[in-house]
């Protein structure tokens, strides 16, 4: 590995600095992970369930406004719980950028991360091109099934919930699904799954649509055109128009609902081009 | 201005049908994708007779749409007797079940697992435990039951939450031995709540009473069938013609009581009007021919 993105950064400004927001991310990854597993493995019971639908300190209840809209599409009314427990999750993520589940919550990104790490890391640039809006054709599907057959098909394979179900209640088979996911994400395409598949991301876009938070290429007139941001970005097609767009009157915020605010573009860029801000 | 003018229709005509094209091949990709999935639902959606869900379960269609497999009735259960089905198992992946010979419902009076339950797959409007129907108990193997060869057992009667109306005791007569009596546990569909305890505590090494799901365990009387002895019961009398009295063909003097009396000899005042007389002697005395 002679060059990667952030190397500039890192000689210039210190691989602390040039991390600081993987750092973050991993911490909230992982530590949203550990309260779940605090009970199953240690017998404290801060958090049960899972993202699918939780209950935390007997009080405070979370629920996945995908799931449950799926569930009633099926044509039962939830209880109360669940309602506001979706309602909650929709107004934080409305309000902090949907996708920020994708890159500072969700596990899988910890697998699709590692594959994207290893396919620059190895140089493997083989792979098919696949269209980016497929998730929005897989979210219609997804919601179309509860409908149509009454049941929720897309449980049977939602990697999203198979890995977080798995880490607390057991696998079985599951971890098949995932080595899939991982194996399509190092060998077939880029970024396969959370960058053109996920309709769970997908959904968490259309919610964070209208959020105030975001990352601005504020200081695009300093960028050298070193790539680092495309290359470390996991959805770069939002990048060109914020950095590159000044000619035709765009940015520099990065509007796409694609963003899923994991800051990379902030760590790895040597001439501090992009800034996490909030729209006043 | 005028040749992009003229370039800009072409150009977007044929962009336009390349978009077609596209959406119409990514419209039947998605479309396949779809009927894989569907498809594997529908084999993998369906529900073993062995695993039970928990109490207030919508009908397994019904379920099988709206539990969001989230697990919270799995962890609110103070018994941890639930448990979430993984992938490979036979039970649809992520919902909860319970194995009544490996741990039974308790039947708590608040019914946590209900209250847990952010979708109503487990149906709030369940308040009562003992309306909960997870299933249907069966003394399925009456040859293995010991109660059937006379003796004591009455565990499954006696563990039984609902003891004495879900389960009770059936008095036979012991044909083997001539002078004991049979212990026989009944189940009243009416009133168990299918929650497998009995099925748990059955002494055997296999359970010979089970929990199976009400439409596999019960059976259903035509609807045109009446009980004629209820219905006499509730009209307070007979709704046909009485029957006529049987006559038999007994020797004079005789008759066959229906009431339980059996043959009863006619007193003796009646007049016989027979050509013998009442003493045997005479007629063998007689004289002149027979
Ligand atoms: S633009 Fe920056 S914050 Fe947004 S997804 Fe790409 S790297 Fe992450
Ligand atoms: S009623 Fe009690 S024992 Fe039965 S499943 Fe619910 S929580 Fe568990
Ligand atoms: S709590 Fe409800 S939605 Fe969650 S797993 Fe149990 S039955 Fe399904
Ligand atoms: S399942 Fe068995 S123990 Fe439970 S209510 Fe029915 S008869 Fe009683
Ligand atoms: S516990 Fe088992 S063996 Fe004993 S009476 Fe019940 S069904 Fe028969």
């Amino acid at each position: 590995m002679t060059d990667y993105p952030g190397k500039t950064a890192v000689a210039e400004q210190g691989w602390l600095k040039a991390h600081r927001f993987l750092l973050l991310r991993r911490f909230n990854q992982f530590g949203v992970l550990f309260m779940f597993l605090l009970g199953p493995l240690f017998g404290a019971w801060l958090v049960t369930g899972t993202l699918s639908s939780s209950m935390t300190l007997d009080i405070l209840p979370l629920t996945d406004p995908l799931l449950l809209t799926q569930s009633m599409l099926s044509g039962t009314w939830p209880a109360m719980t669940g309602l506001i427990g979706a309602l909650l999750v929709l107004v934080f993520y409305a309000v902090l950028g949907g996708r920020v589940f994708c890159s500072w919550v969700c596990p899988v990104n910890l697998i699709t991360d590692l594959a994207a790490w290893l396919r620059r890391r190895f140089d493997i640039r083989s792979g098919a091109r696949l269209s980016r809006n497929l998730r929005w054709w897989l979210l219609g599907l997804v919601l179309a099934f509860p409908p149509l057959t009454g049941v929720m098909v897309w449980e049977y394979v939602n990697p999203v919930s198979m890995l977080h179900r798995g880490l607390i209640f057991g696998f079985g088979w599951a971890w098949l699904i995932l080595l899939a996911v991982f194996l399509y994400d190092l060998f077939l395409v880029r970024r396969g799954w959370c960058g053109h598949l996920c309709p769970v991301g997908a959904c968490y876009a259309l919610i964070g649509a209208k959020s105030p938070v975001h990352v601005a290429a504020t200081g695009r007139e300093r960028c050298d055109d070193c790539m680092d941001c495309f290359d470390i970005c996991p959805e770069p097609q939002v990048i060109k128009p914020a950095l590159k767009g000044a000619a035709a009157g765009l940015g520099p915020r990065i509007a796409s609902l694609d963003c899923t605010r994991c800051g990379r573009c902030i760590d790895v860029c040597s001439k501090d081009v992009f800034q996490l801000k909030i729209k006043s | 201005m005028s040749a992009p003018k003229s370039n800009a229709p072409v150009r977007q005509g044929l962009s336009r049908r390349q978009f077609i094209g596209e959406t119409l091949k990514t419209a039947c990709a998605v479309g396949l994708v779809g009927l894989g999935l569907g498809l594997y639902s529908r084999r993998a959606s369906s529900l073993p007779a062995w695993a039970l869900r928990p109490p207030g379960a919508l009908a397994e269609e019904d379920f099988d749409g709206a539990c969001i497999r989230c697990g919270l009735c799995v962890r609110d259960c103070p018994y941890d007797m639930l448990h979430l089905a993984r992938l490979g198992q036979d039970i649809p992946t992520g919902t909860p079940y319970f194995i009544a010979r490996e741990a039974g419902c308790e039947m708590c009076e608040d019914i946590p697992c209900v209250v847990a339950c952010p979708t109503n797959a487990l149906d709030h409007a369940l308040t009562d435990i003992r309306d909960a129907d997870m299933g249907l108990a069966v003394l399925i193997d009456q040859e293995a039951c010991i109660a059937f060869q006379g003796l004591r057992c009455e565990v499954c009667f006696n563990i039984c939450p609902v003891r004495n109306e879900a389960i009770s005791l059936n008095l036979q007569h012991n044909a083997r031995s001539g002078k004991h009596a049979l212990f026989i546990p009944v189940v009243h569909s009416e009133h168990c709540t299918g929650c497998g305890k009995c099925e748990e505590a059955c002494i055997l090494d296999q359970a010979a009473i089970k929990v199976l799901p009400r439409h596999l365990a019960q059976g259903k009387l035509g609807e045109h069938y009446r009980l004629g002895w209820e219905q006499k019961q509730q009209a307070g009398g007979a709704l046909v013609a009485p029957d006529a009295e049987h006559r038999y063909n007994l020797p004079e003097g005789m008759r066959y009581d229906h009431a339980g009396e059996g043959l009863i000899d006619a007193p003796a005042s009646a007049p016989a009007d027979t050509p013998f007389p009442a003493n045997p002697l005479d007629s063998l005395n007689r004289r002149g021919p027979l």
